[in-house]
């Protein structure tokens, strides 16, 4: 697998749409043979990232190549690709030959011969009829619907329109077979056995897959490699096992499977702190006291007796999931989720055990603080433990307050704001602290400082403990009390529930 | 046990279409077949008056006849409209659905005409062409005034219904034959317009069939220099020739049944892949 050449390669890829970002400076290859998907939620850019290696999209800069060479601005029928459809897009006024045909029709083969005068000479002739209904008959074989040659497209059920679809693409050979959400569209049953069904046809056509799914199961069953992807950035590339034990942050590690994800502090080599306890833990290589955050799978963690256990709680819900129950446990203020063959009753109090090897621990990364908020009636955003001023008029552009503070659109809607969710990030550098705790719309004390050359970095815990990550080159103390200082401008707000809001 | 009250269902809503469709459709229609079937005197059964339709006029056989030619005329007058629609329509609705971003402000601008008095519009176009100098200046001239007329006339109900289908094609099929190696050209030929066929069969049967007969059109454009079936069908009944008058809209009649089965205007369900209610 290591020396197979990489097949397809995308370097510093950016698409934008009317100005905004969907895939971002994406550099990622493709080995030959490999079954890849893109994994991440809706809107993550993952189809518009498969949709670009099709040729439907341009990017907007950046480079895609293909065994070497730029197809960047090569159209869709000139690249030897070929998609499988989230909605099947069979044609319909066509029959299922004419459908799977449809390609190897259009194919022309490139025939040497030499002329009357001896001139070599280049002509394009088309597929004669015979091998073209052998091919079709060979792929109808391969989906398993060998048969259906002269029925039409509408009397298929779902299931078997995916198979036609398949088989109208691997009929022409593709070098790379693209399948956006292929199995989207079909009940649980079907969508298993079609995920087997498309594993063993990837071995067995042994072209590259590159697949494309919001379904972390889906991903996890059938890749080779996954590449999650979030905000049009990727997260993490690696194999389903790597992916799923060593998260490479809490987005990858929230995303794939469940998991309980605690924030807290690397104490010492092989030793991290959270939920109040140490923990011995195998990972090494962080600063001292460095805060990071910890991901612990339900299944890792094991319930034993209240005296035992390294944790102790409550159990307050238990629900039977087939093979196992999910049980959670109240620890103090963490709630903690496992899965489990034993059954405690709820309110019983428990000790929880974990394994070294079942603590994963992760780089904290702070680039921005993120919190969710909710819009106030004054046009305020209450998040953190506090209230400050925004700029509402970001989450809808183009649009203005009128005199009695509702929003109006740029299509002139007025909107009334009032306890909307949003999402809130503020920039490391974006807070300033002072001593007079009327000054700034939340405060704190500080819990935790380092010195990182140019700054310190200090984490100041509100009383309902939010934290809140800033940068400041003066010195304070830790457990100064200091109120938080945000300007207006520097509070970048985006809706919580797009879809919600526009009603 | 109870007694059956007066229960109000959906059904009894078609009442009202009912009654005008037996009022206003199927009488006229019974008493043309009565017509068409009677002798004008006796008002006896008989065959007498497609005999008479079928049978030329002062010594001449029907093939050489004036009305054989009235006839021939019509059908390819109407041809002839059909055929200029759809070949201004297509790429105008084709534009509309695929490279216009205000879709409603440019359907409008051909919608707007349909709401000016269609007398008032084509008698302007009689000015027009006065004008211009080319009305009723040679038979070549009228035909081409009809045309034109016909054309200004009928158009938006060509382009309504094509952009109606086209705008519903889903836009991955195109993307899909571009995928398995169809160029632009061959995307839309094989894509593209048979699944926009729907919209045209639609469109010809709202362009064609009218344009058979719509003496309207003839008339303020020509003064009858250029006599299409429907002038004719007029000429008969406003000379007393009901039995005529009603052989000849009975044929017109079958003649565009006939047309619209043979075109499957008459299918269900169109195969476009979009099952919505279309425009018309």
């Amino acid at each position: 697998m290591e020396n197979k050449a990489h097949i397809i390669e995308l370097k510093n890829v950016c698409k934008q749409f009317d100005g905004v970002t969907v895939v971002d400076d994406m550099t990622l290859y493709v080995r030959k043979g490999e079954f890849v998907t893109f994994l991440g939620p809706s809107g993550c850019g993952k189809t518009t990232t498969l949709r670009m290696i099709a040729g439907f999209e341009m990017p907007t800069s950046g480079e895609i190549l293909l065994n070497g060479k730029d197809i960047s601005n090569l159209p869709p029928n000139e690249r030897p690709v070929n998609t499988v459809f989230q909605k099947y897009a069979l044609f319909p006024h066509l029959t299922i030959f004419e459908n799977v045909a449809f390609g190897l029709k259009l194919k022309r083969i490139e025939k040497k011969y030499v002329d009357k005068k001896g001139n070599e000479r280049v002509k394009y002739e088309k597929l004669p009829k015979e091998v073209i209904s052998a091919k079709v008959k060979k792929a109808l074989e391969i989906v398993d619907l060998a048969g259906f040659e002269k029925r039409s497209v509408s009397t298929l059920s779902g299931g078997q329109q995916q198979r036609i679809a398949i088989a109208r693409a691997i009929v022409n050979e593709p070098e790379i077979l693209l399948l956006d959400e292929p199995l989207g569209a079909l009940d649980l049953k079907m969508r298993k056995e079609m995920q087997l069904e498309l594993k063993a046809m990837h071995k067995r056509l042994g072209i590259t897959f590159i697949y494309v799914t919001h379904d972390q199961e889906e991903a996890l069953t059938m890749s080779d490699t996954i590449v999650v992807m979030s905000d049009g950035y990727i997260q993490q590339i690696g194999t389903p096992e790597a992916i799923y034990n060593e998260p490479k942050n809490t987005f990858v590690a929230d995303f794939i499977g469940e998991s309980n994800i605690f924030s807290g502090v690397m104490s010492k080599d092989y030793l991290v702190r959270f939920c109040g306890k140490a923990f011995p833990c195998e990972d090494t290589g962080f600063e001292k006291d460095e805060p990071v955050d910890i991901v612990v799978r339900p299944e890792d963690v094991t319930i034993v007796s209240s005296e035992e256990g390294m944790l102790k709680g409550k159990v307050t819900s238990v629900v039977f999931k087939g093979i196992h129950y999910q049980i959670l446990v109240q620890c103090g203020r963490y709630e903690i989720e496992i899965q489990s063959t034993t059954t405690p009753k709820v309110g019983e109090s428990v000790g929880l055990v974990i394994k070294p090897d079942g603590i994963h621990v992760m780089k904290k990364k702070f680039r921005v603080n993120k919190f969710t908020g909710v819009i106030t009636k004054r046009n305020t955003v209450e998040f953190g433990d506090g209230e400050f001023d925004c700029d509402v008029t970001q989450l809808y552009p183009g649009s203005h307050l009128d005199e009695e503070g509702y929003l109006i659109t740029a299509k002139g809607e007025k909107l009334d704001l009032t306890d909307t969710e949003v999402n809130v990030e503020v920039g490391l550098h974006d807070i300033t602290m002072s001593d007079n705790e009327d000054e700034g719309g939340a405060t704190g004390h500080i819990i935790s400082l380092i010195y990182k050359s140019e700054y310190y970095r200090y984490i100041v815990r509100t009383d309902n403990e939010e934290d809140y990550v800033l940068a400041c080159e003066d010195l304070w103390n830790e457990n100064d009390r200091v109120s938080l200082i945000i300007p207006k401008e520097k509070i970048r707000l985006t809706l919580k529930n797009p879809e919600e809001s526009k009603q | 046990m109870t007694k059956a009250k007066f229960h109000f269902s959906r059904k009894l809503l078609a009442i009202p279409y009912a009654l005008f469709l037996a009022l206003f459709v199927i009488a006229p229609l019974l008493i043309i077949v009565y017509y068409a079937f009677t002798n004008g005197d006796t008002g006896s059964f008989t065959f007498d008056n497609f005999r008479n339709f079928f049978s030329g006029t002062g010594g001449d056989t029907f093939w050489e006849s004036s009305r054989f030619k009235t006839i021939v005329q019509s059908l390819g007058i109407s041809v002839l409209s059909t055929v200029v629609c759809l070949l201004i329509a297509y790429p105008i609705a084709y534009i509309i659905a695929f490279k216009v971003k205000n879709k409603m402000g440019l359907l409008i601008l051909f919608i707007v005409p349909m709401w000016v008095n269609f007398v008032l519009r084509i008698n302007a176009l009689k000015e027009l062409l006065e004008w211009i100098g080319i009305y009723n200046k040679s038979n070549g001239w009228n035909i081409f005034n009809t045309v034109l007329g016909m054309v200004y006339d009928f158009l938006p109900f060509m382009v309504l219904p094509i952009y109606t289908t086209i705008s519903k094609i889903d836009k991955s099929y195109l993307e899909a034959a571009r995928d398995l190696g169809a160029a632009g050209s061959t995307a839309f030929l094989k894509v593209t317009l048979p699944l926009s066929k729907a919209g045209i069969m639609s469109g010809v049967s709202m362009v064609f069939l009218p344009s058979m007969t719509n003496d309207v059109i003839s008339n303020y454009r020509t003064f009858n220099h250029t006599k299409i079936i429907g002038a004719f069908i007029d000429e008969c009944f406003k000379n007393d020739l009901w039995n005529l008058g009603s052989v000849t809209a009975l044929l017109l009649l079958t003649l565009m049944f006939l047309i619209t089965w043979l075109t499957g205007g008459f299918s269900a369900e169109p195969e476009n892949g979009s099952r919505g209610t279309s425009l018309w």
